[in-house]
C-alpha cells in the first residue's frame, strides 16, 4: 500500500504542469448518462423561438430566391448572368470553388483529426461534416446550371447513346465531374455511417411512436454488440482514410481546370495546391461561423468547448500561412518569369483600377486579419473569432472572384478586354445556395444528432477500462 | 424468472455498470467455455475484439475489392470510350495510355472503396434488420445510454438456464434476464 502511495506521488510530481495538460474533452465530467441527456436533449426539446427566427428567412431565401434564380436562368439561358466575353467564368465558378472550399474544412477535421487521434474533434466532427455534405450539395448545382443547358448534363456522364458520344477523358473538367459526385457520396455516406449509432441512441431514447419508428429505420437494427462495433470501428478507419484522401484530391481538380488553361494568372503548377489550402482555410472560417452561436443556442458549451474553438482558430491560422506563402510566391514567380503578361495581370490585381478593391479586400483578410489569431486573446473572445470567421470567407470570396475574373478580363489583346459585373439574377443565385445551405443546416440541428454522442462518450475517460472511472481498480488522472 | 410463453429462448441478459466490469465478465464467459456470447456497450470497449478473439474485420478487404473493382472499370471503360469504341484524338497524343486514365480511375477507387466500407460493415454485422429479440427488452435500451450488457445465447452448447445464470451473476453481471426468441 505504502509502495502504490508513493507511487501516485511519484506519478503526481512527473505529470506536466497545469498550463501544458490537454484541456478536457468535455468540461464538467457528467456521467455518461447525463451526457447522453445532455447531447440528445436538443433534437428532443421544443424547437425554440431561434431556430425559427434563424430558419424562416433562410427557408425564404431557399424556397423562393433559389428556385426563381435558378427557373429564370435555365428557362432563359446563361445571358440572365454577366457572363460575357472575354469573362466567360463569372460568379458560377467562383461560388463553386467557394462552396467547395466551405466543404473541405468539414472533412477535414472529421477525418484527418480521426486518423491523428485527435480526441477533441468528436465534438464538433459530425457538424462540420454536415457543412460538407450541404455545401458540396451547393457547389454541385453551380456547374450543372453553368453548362447553359442543363437538360444536356448527361453529356457529361459516360452513358450510351445512339450518338456515340463519349466524354473526353483527358480533360481536368470531366475529372471535375467525376471528383464532385464522388465527393458528395462519399461525404453522406460517411456522415451517415457516423449517425448510425447515434440513431439508435435517439431510438431508444424515443417516447412517441412517430419518433420511434423513423429513429429505427435510421439505425437500421443497430444494436451496438461488440461485433458490430468491430467492423463499424474498422470501416470507420477507412472511411476516415478515403475522406482524406478526397479532401487533397476534390480542390486539386478544380485547381486543375484553370492551370491547364494557358491564361496568364492561372497557368501555374502551384495551383492545385492553392486552392486545397484555400479551400480549408476557407472552411475553417465558416466552422468559426456555424459553431460559436451553435454551441450557445443548443446549449453546448460545456462540450463544444472554448479550447477546442481555440484550435479550431489556430489550425485557421495555420492554413492562412500557407496561403500566405503562396500569394507571395505567386507574386514573386509573376515578377520573376519576365512574362509581361503574368506581371500585368499580377499587377492589376493590387492596381488595376477595375477591381483593385477586391484586390485589397483579399490582402486585407487572408494576409492581415489571419495574422490576429496569432494572439491568444483573440483566440479566446468569441465574438473576435466569429467576426474573423466571417471575415475569412469574405476574404476567400474575393480571392476567387480575383483569380476567375481578375485574370480572364484582361487577356492577351487588348482589342479583346471587357468588364464583367454580376447581375442580380448571378446574386440572386447566392443568396438563394447560401439560403438553402443554412435551412439545410438547421433542419439538421433541429432533427440530427448535432454531435456524435456515442463517440463522444467513448473518448471520456468513463468509457476507458482502464481507467479508474471506467471501472478499473488501479489507473488514474491521466 | 419466467420461461417465455412458446417456450423458445434467445439467451441470458446480464447488466455491468462500467467498461472494466464487463470487460472482465467477457473474459470470465470466454474462460467458461462459451461461444456464442456477445458484449452491449454504448461504444467500442477498448481490448474487447482481443478478449473476443475477433481478429481482423473483414471490412478492409471488402472495401479494398470494390475499390479495386471500380478502379479498374473505370480505366476499362476509358479503353473502350476514348481508344476503341470512338477513337479520339486529342493533342495527337496516343489512344490509350495509363497517366490519362489514373486521375478519374483513382476518383472512383474512392468512391468503391467507400461505398465497399459501408456495405461491409451492414453486410458483415447484418444489417438493416427490422427487429432483434434484445431490442424487445426494456432494459436493453439503456445500452445506448450507460449500461453494458453481455448475453450469452441460448444456442451455446454449455447453455443452462441456472448454470449460467449463476455464472452470470458469479462475477457481478445484475438483473439476469431471459431474453424470448419470438421466431
Amino acid at each position: 500500500m505504502a509502495d502504490a502511495v508513493t507511487n501516485l506521488e511519484e506519478l503526481k510530481r512527473l505529470a506536466p504542469p497545469a498550463e501544458l495538460r490537454r484541456a478536457p474533452v468535455v468540461e464538467g465530467k457528467p456521467g455518461l448518462g447525463a451526457l447522453t441527456d445532455k447531447l440528445s436533449a436538443f433534437a428532443e426539446a421544443k424547437t425554440p423561438r431561434w431556430w425559427w427566427i434563424l430558419f424562416l428567412p433562410a427557408a425564404f431565401a431557399a424556397t423562393v430566391i433559389f428556385p426563381t434564380c435558378l427557373f429564370y436562368q435555365v428557362f432563359t439561358g446563361v445571358g440572365v448572368w454577366g457572363n460575357n466575353h472575354p469573362v466567360m467564368w463569372g460568379l458560377d465558378i467562383v461560388n463553386f470553388i467557394w462552396w467547395v472550399g466551405v466543404a473541405h474544412a468539414g472533412t477535414l477535421i472529421s477525418a484527418l483529426l480521426f486518423l491523428t487521434k485527435q480526441h477533441w474533434r468528436t465534438t464538433i466532427g459530425r457538424m462540420a461534416e454536415a457543412m460538407t455534405v450541404f455545401s458540396v450539395m451547393m457547389a454541385g448545382l453551380y456547374p450543372a446550371i453553368h453548362v447553359g443547358r442543363a437538360w444536356f448534363d448527361w453529356f457529361m456522364f459516360p452513358v450510351p447513346n445512339s450518338n456515340d458520344l463519349w466524354p473526353q477523358f483527358r480533360s481536368p473538367l470531366m475529372w471535375d465531374v467525376f471528383a464532385v459526385n464522388t465527393y458528395l457520396v462519399v461525404s453522406m455516406l460517411f456522415w451517415f455511417m457516423g449517425m448510425i449509432p447515434d440513431f439508435a441512441i435517439l431510438r431508444d431514447r424515443s417516447t412517441t411512436r412517430i419518433r420511434k419508428t423513423i429513429f429505427s429505420f435510421l439505425a437500421m437494427g443497430w444494436t451496438g454488440s461488440a461485433r458490430q462495433w468491430h467492423n463499424y470501428e474498422k470501416a470507420y478507419v477507412v472511411l476516415c482514410g478515403l475522406c482524406t484522401l478526397l479532401v487533397f484530391t476534390v480542390s486539386s481538380i478544380v485547381g486543375l481546370d484553370f492551370c491547364t488553361a494557358q491564361i496568364a494568372g492561372w497557368h501555374a503548377t502551384i495551383f492545385p495546391l492553392y486552392f486545397v489550402i484555400g479551400a480549408v482555410f476557407c472552411g475553417f472560417g465558416m466552422m468559426l461561423v456555424l459553431l460559436i452561436p451553435l454551441r450557445k443556442l443548443c446549449n453546448l458549451e460545456n462540450i463544444i468547448t472554448k479550447s477546442h474553438i481555440a484550435t479550431v482558430a489556430k489550425l485557421a491560422l495555420v492554413s492562412g500561412l500557407i496561403i500566405d506563402y503562396i500569394y507571395l510566391m505567386e507574386f514573386f514567380i509573376a515578377w520573376y518569369s519576365g512574362d509581361p503578361y503574368e506581371r500585368w495581370v499580377f499587377g492589376h490585381r493590387l492596381f488595376g483600377h477595375t477591381y483593385m478593391v477586391l484586390g485589397w479586400t483579399l490582402i486585407g483578410i487572408n494576409v492581415c486579419v489571419t495574422q490576429l489569431l496569432w494572439f491568444k486573446k483573440i483566440r479566446s473572445n468569441l465574438l473576435a473569432l466569429f467576426i474573423i470567421g466571417l471575415l475569412i470567407n469574405c476574404g476567400m470570396w474575393s480571392e476567387r472572384f480575383v483569380i476567375v475574373v481578375g485574370s480572364l478580363y484582361q487577356d492577351f489583346l487588348p482589342a479583346n478586354w471587357g468588364k464583367y459585373m454580376p447581375t442580380i439574377w448571378d446574386i440572386g443565385l447566392y443568396v438563394g445556395t447560401l439560403g438553402a445551405f443554412f435551412m439545410l443546416y438547421l433542419l439538421f440541428v433541429k432533427f440530427l444528432p448535432v454531435i456524435a454522442i456515442s463517440e463522444v462518450k467513448g473518448v471520456m475517460p468513463e468509457a476507458d477500462p482502464h481507467h479508474k472511472l471506467g471501472g478499473a481498480k488501479t489507473g488514474g488522472e491521466k | 424468472m419466467s420461461t417465455p410463453a412458446n417456450g423458445k429462448i434467445y439467451g441470458l441478459m446480464a447488466e455491468f455498470d462500467s467498461p472494466a466490469a464487463i470487460l472482465h465478465a467477457a473474459e470470465k464467459v470466454r474462460d467458461a467455455g462459451y461461444h456464442r456470447w456477445d458484449a452491449f456497450t454504448p461504444f467500442p470497449i477498448h481490448g474487447m475484439d482481443k478478449v473476443m478473439k475477433l481478429g481482423n474485420s473483414l471490412v478492409g478487404w471488402v472495401s479494398l475489392a470494390m475499390g479495386a473493382g471500380a478502379f479498374l472499370s473505370v480505366v476499362g471503360l476509358i479503353w473502350f470510350t476514348n481508344a476503341f469504341d470512338y477513337p479520339l484524338i486529342v493533342g495527337g497524343k496516343p489512344m490509350f495510355s495509363v497517366p490519362m486514365t489514373f486521375v478519374p480511375s483513382y476518383i472512383m477507387l474512392i468512391m468503391g472503396g467507400a461505398v465497399g466500407a459501408l456495405v461491409g460493415m451492414l453486410g458483415l454485422n447484418q444489417l438493416p434488420r427490422l427487429h432483434h429479440p434484445l431490442l424487445g427488452k426494456k432494459r436493453f435500451a439503456l445500452v445506448s445510454r450507460d449500461k453494458f450488457i453481455l448475453v450469452i445465447g441460448a444456442q451455446d452448447e454449455k447453455f443452462c438456464a441456472t448454470e449460467t445464470k449463476r455464472l452470470l451473476e458469479s462475477f457481478g453481471g445484475t438483473r439476469v434476464e431471459i431474453v424470448e426468441d419470438e421466431d
